[in-house]
């Protein structure tokens, strides 16, 4: 068996926090990410989900080499992406690339599209002008610009159309792995459409693996194949799209998309605002947390495991 | 019927860019809400929502000024009110919250001694018993704690928390009308959950009406019973929540509403495309030429 | 870009000095040193001497126009020194941070403790008075302003979406902070040198008034104003004319520094038809 393209085994990011205690004995370690496993396959979109504080974005900075992990490997096809046998920036850019959240600040001001579309290109190798824009042209055409709009400025376009220049950024170096990072949220709800589509659009052209972090549901729901739901550090819960959106098992996978507003279940003329109260509770061995209650993040998190329940479908249970 | 509570007439202003050009971005809004009643305004960034919100606090700033119209509040023009007028309505009569409660609550100030300020302040009620009526008011925002909350600084609570104390400053002198604008954007999806239904128990025991403000037309359709589509400086749509869903009959409602990926509406093959606005949508500068405003039914016949 | 009247109002100003500096030459009616006449000293402003002449009888005028010379060396130079050294410690402390950051806040704010003038001076007596050893010690007294600045944009800057897909690009850190990060934080730098000048300007005159900058027979506005010392009853133009000279020239530079601040926007750049 071939190794998958990204593999991410036991990752730990603990942060040293200064208490405030006189001479420094108030430090504490705050875990923010406490022993995350999970594999991304080739064409894939895998999607991390939870709320603010849930480490959802460390590890995202983990895998981009721009946070470095307490515990733990991340390998890229078999090499590893961490620690001492780590490649530099250089090699690393053309593995995985990110799409950010906010189109206003993910751009910088001053460089015209060309300029922000070409340094990359220049500092990895590609010196032919032609060659260059050769493939911004066809870059901008791939996100649906026009190869004229090059020219212009960051603050001349609108968010929708400067997240399509975030994607083109992040597609320059032909990655493999496109971390997508809330990159819809900040959009207004139509634009939101056209750059849900596009994704979709331009991971089946290129082939492309995504790992998208979200905390909006109903979009993930639309563009993974497998959901990993996040809380305080840990995978609650994991599985395919169906089976954490019809069949969730875990309480707070259950709380986070029931939170969901959802036009639907709003207006639902029986009232049925539960969607899940038909469901059976998951019984047998017990939760650690429902999800109710914040768990203390400067203590590492009580001894539990992620235990298969079904095809394709793992939730958290308390150690026996 | 009953006389609306705030009849909104023709209310047009703009962007003073100098003495004699105008750039509008109200365009001739009209609406009303009735005693009691929630009201959504919905619409994308620049539709104008949140400057009706400030028209109605009468908080606009230069060089946004009113270029004509009435805000009508209990058969009162807001407009035309001198200044202390109301500022004596506002807090008290017509309450407001916004999106970011870290800046609208003072640092330097504890959360029970600023909501306690809405009762001196309006209420003309001593601090002693003002600080008991905000521990109160804290309870009924179910703000766990309330008296040792009370004693907080804003910093030290979470987003969650800081938009009930704002909720609880907003409904301190039961206002006949609040004012949310965005109120749950900033938050997490289950502190969001909490904090609307919040919004909607407390208002609906008290008789509050509400204008609520959001571009999630799923917030709004958990809220409201009535709702307005804004766009581009227009109403273009206005019917009750439920008819406005099933039956939308802008073209613009219809692609919004087109465009929101919906929970449980995948299906096992492949990953459909959401329906693109601008693919229903000629020319969108015709959209705001045709306008579907439903009639409101007869008294008493709640859908 | 949209400018204000003050803006225009000390660009007006800058340019009058820059132009009274480059053009002395042509424009000035006598020579500033050598054209000494001790028969018409003291002589009250008129058709032939304009400003007046001083104790040695030179051109009051003449010896203005030539000592915005100065002056706009001082300016000018010391300013580029000191924004020179406050990015480059303010940017590299920002974008590092760890004990480079804690070494350079330490820096700054030991060089904020110290009067600049004061420090300036104890320069000046380790090099001798004159031109260069004027410039260097402007030039490295009035950096940690613009250091933080430099410092907290770098902070605020670093956050930003492109800077972290700069990183991921494989950028380096150099190439980040050239790139990303000092363009978009060259709007206050500008604006803080700019009112540097100003401030530079008046250490100058400052310095050489106490004796310690450039040095007789040469103009400057600062030596200008020493000589006029003793003078300023018996013939008040010869302090008066150097005077207005260094207030006219410091609100040119503070007005423009101003007027950039309020304009220097990314969002008002549009690019040309």
């Amino acid at each position: 068996m071939t190794a998958p393209l990204l593999q991410v085994d036991d990752l730990h990011v603990r942060f040293p926090i200064s208490g405030g205690g006189l001479l420094g004995t108030g430090k504490r370690v705050l875990h923010a990410v406490n022993g995350i496993s999970f594999e991304l396959a080739k064409g894939e979109c895998l999607s991390i989900v939870g709320e603010s504080g849930c480490g959802k974005s460390t590890t995202a900075l983990s895998i981009l080499g721009l946070q470095t992990p307490s515990e733990g490997m991340i390998r890229y096809r078999g090499q590893p992406l961490t620690g001492p046998g780590a490649p530099g920036r250089m090699e690393r850019a053309k593995a995985v690339q990110m799409v950010f959240q906010d189109p206003y600040a993910s751009l910088n001001p001053r460089q015209s599209v060309r300029t922000s579309l070409a340094a990359p290109l220049r500092l990895h190798g590609v010196t032919a002008a032609s060659e260059i824009e050769g493939r911004i042209e066809a870059m901008l055409k791939n996100v649906g610009l026009t190869p004229e709009q090059a020219a212009r400025y960051p603050h001349e376009f609108s968010g929708g159309q400067r997240q399509r220049i975030g994607i083109a950024r992040a597609l320059i170096l032909e990655p493999e792995i496109v971390l997508l990072d809330e990159p819809v949220s900040a959009l207004d709800v139509s634009i939101r459409a056209q750059i849900i589509n596009l994704l979709l659009d331009l991971q089946e052209k290129l082939g492309l693996s995504y790992l998208m972090i979200s905390h909006d549901l109903s979009v993930v729901e639309h563009m993974s194949d497998r959901v990993l739901v996040m809380y305080f550090g840990e995978v609650v819960e994991e599985g395919g799209w169906r089976n954490i959106f019809e069949a969730p098992a875990h309480p707070y996978t259950r709380r986070l998309i029931a939170a969901i507003p959802d036009p639907a279940a709003a207006l639902d003329p029986t009232g049925k605002q539960d969607r899940f109260a038909d469901l059976p509770q998951f019984t047998g061995r017990r939760f650690v947390s429902d999800g109710s209650t914040s768990p203390d993040v400067f203590t590492a998190p009580a001894l539990s495991e992620l235990v298969e329940i079904g095809e394709n479908h793992r939730v958290r249970l308390a150690s026996a | 019927m009953t006389a609306p509570l705030l009849d909104i007439r023709d209310l047009r202003l703009g962007v003073a860019i100098n003495r004699s050009t105008h750039h509008p971005l109200l365009k001739g809004v009209s609406f009303q809400i009735m005693p009691g009643e929630a009201y959504g305004l919905v619409g994308e960034s620049g539709s104008g929502k949140s400057v009706t919100s400030l028209a109605v606090m009468g908080l606009l700033k230069k060089p946004l000024a009113i270029a004509g119209g009435e805000i009508l509040f209990k058969g009162q023009n807001l407009l035309a009110l001198p200044k202390r007028e109301m500022r004596r309505l506002r807090g008290n009569r017509i309450a407001m919250i916004f999106q970011e409660p870290m800046t609208a609550l003072n640092p330097l100030s504890t959360v029970g001694r600023q909501i306690a300020e809405m009762f001196v302040l309006h209420q003309s009620k001593s601090w002693g018993e003002a600080e008991k009526l905000a521990v109160e008011a804290l309870g009924n925002v179910r703000v766990p704690n309330p008296d040792r909350r009370a004693k907080n600084y804003p910093h030290q609570m979470s987003g969650g928390l800081r938009q009930r104390v704002m909720i609880a400053m907003a409904l301190a002198c039961d206002p006949d009308l609040l004012i949310a604008d965005e109120p749950t954007t900033a938050l997490d999806v289950t502190v969001q959950a909490e904090v609307l239904r919040l919004i909607k128990e407390l208002c609906a025991a008290r008789g509050t009406a509400v204008l609520f403000i959001s571009h999630d037309l799923g917030v709004i359709a958990s809220v409201c019973q009535r709702v307005g589509v804004m766009y581009s400086g227009c109403l273009v749509e206005e019917n009750e929540t439920r008819l406005l869903f099933a039956d939308p009959k802008h073209d613009y409602t219809r692609g919004l509403l087109g465009a929101l990926p919906r929970l449980g509406s995948r299906s096992e093959h492949g990953r459909q495309r959401l329906v693109d606005i601008d693919s229903i949508i000629a020319d969108r500068s015709k959209l705001t030429e045709t306008r579907f405003i439903a009639p409101r039914g007869p008294e008493g016949s709640q859908p | 870009m949209r400018f204000g009247f003050n803006f225009w109002l000390g660009a007006g100003l800058t340019v009058l000095v820059i132009l009274a500096g480059i053009l002395a030459p042509w424009i000035a009616p006598f020579d500033p040193v050598l054209d000494a006449d001790l028969m018409s000293s003291e002589l009250p402003p008129d058709a032939t001497f304009w400003f007046g002449t001083d104790a040695q009888g030179r051109d009051v005028y003449t010896r203005i126009l030539y000592g915005a010379q100065i002056s706009l060396t001082v300016g000018i130079v010391s300013q580029v020194i000191n924004s020179m050294i406050g990015i480059t410690l303010g940017m590299t402390a920002g974008y590092w941070g760890g004990w480079w950051d804690d070494l350079v806040n330490g820096l700054t704010n030991v060089m904020l403790a110290i009067p600049s003038l004061i420090f300036a001076l104890a320069v000046m007596a380790v090099l001798g008075p004159g031109l260069p050893s004027l410039l260097i010690a402007l030039g490295l007294t009035n950096w940690s302003w613009t250091c933080r600045i430099a410092r907290s944009s770098t902070l605020s800057l670093k956050s930003q979406g492109y800077v972290q897909a700069a990183q991921t690009l494989g950028y380096g850190d150099l190439r980040i902070m050239f790139t990303q990060i000092l363009p978009n934080m060259m709007g206050p730098i500008l604006v803080m040198a700019t009112l540097g000048m100003g401030s530079a300007v008046l250490s100058e005159a400052a310095l050489s008034f106490l004796g310690l900058g450039i040095q007789p027979p040469f103009p400057s506005w600062g030596s200008m104003l020493t000589d006029a010392r003793q003078l300023i009853q018996l013939a008040p133009w010869v302090a008066i004319f150097p005077g207005l000279a260094i207030f006219l020239s410091v609100l040119g530079f503070n007005l423009l520094g101003d007027g950039l601040r309020d304009s220097l926007d990314p969002h008002m750049r549009t690019r040309k038809p």
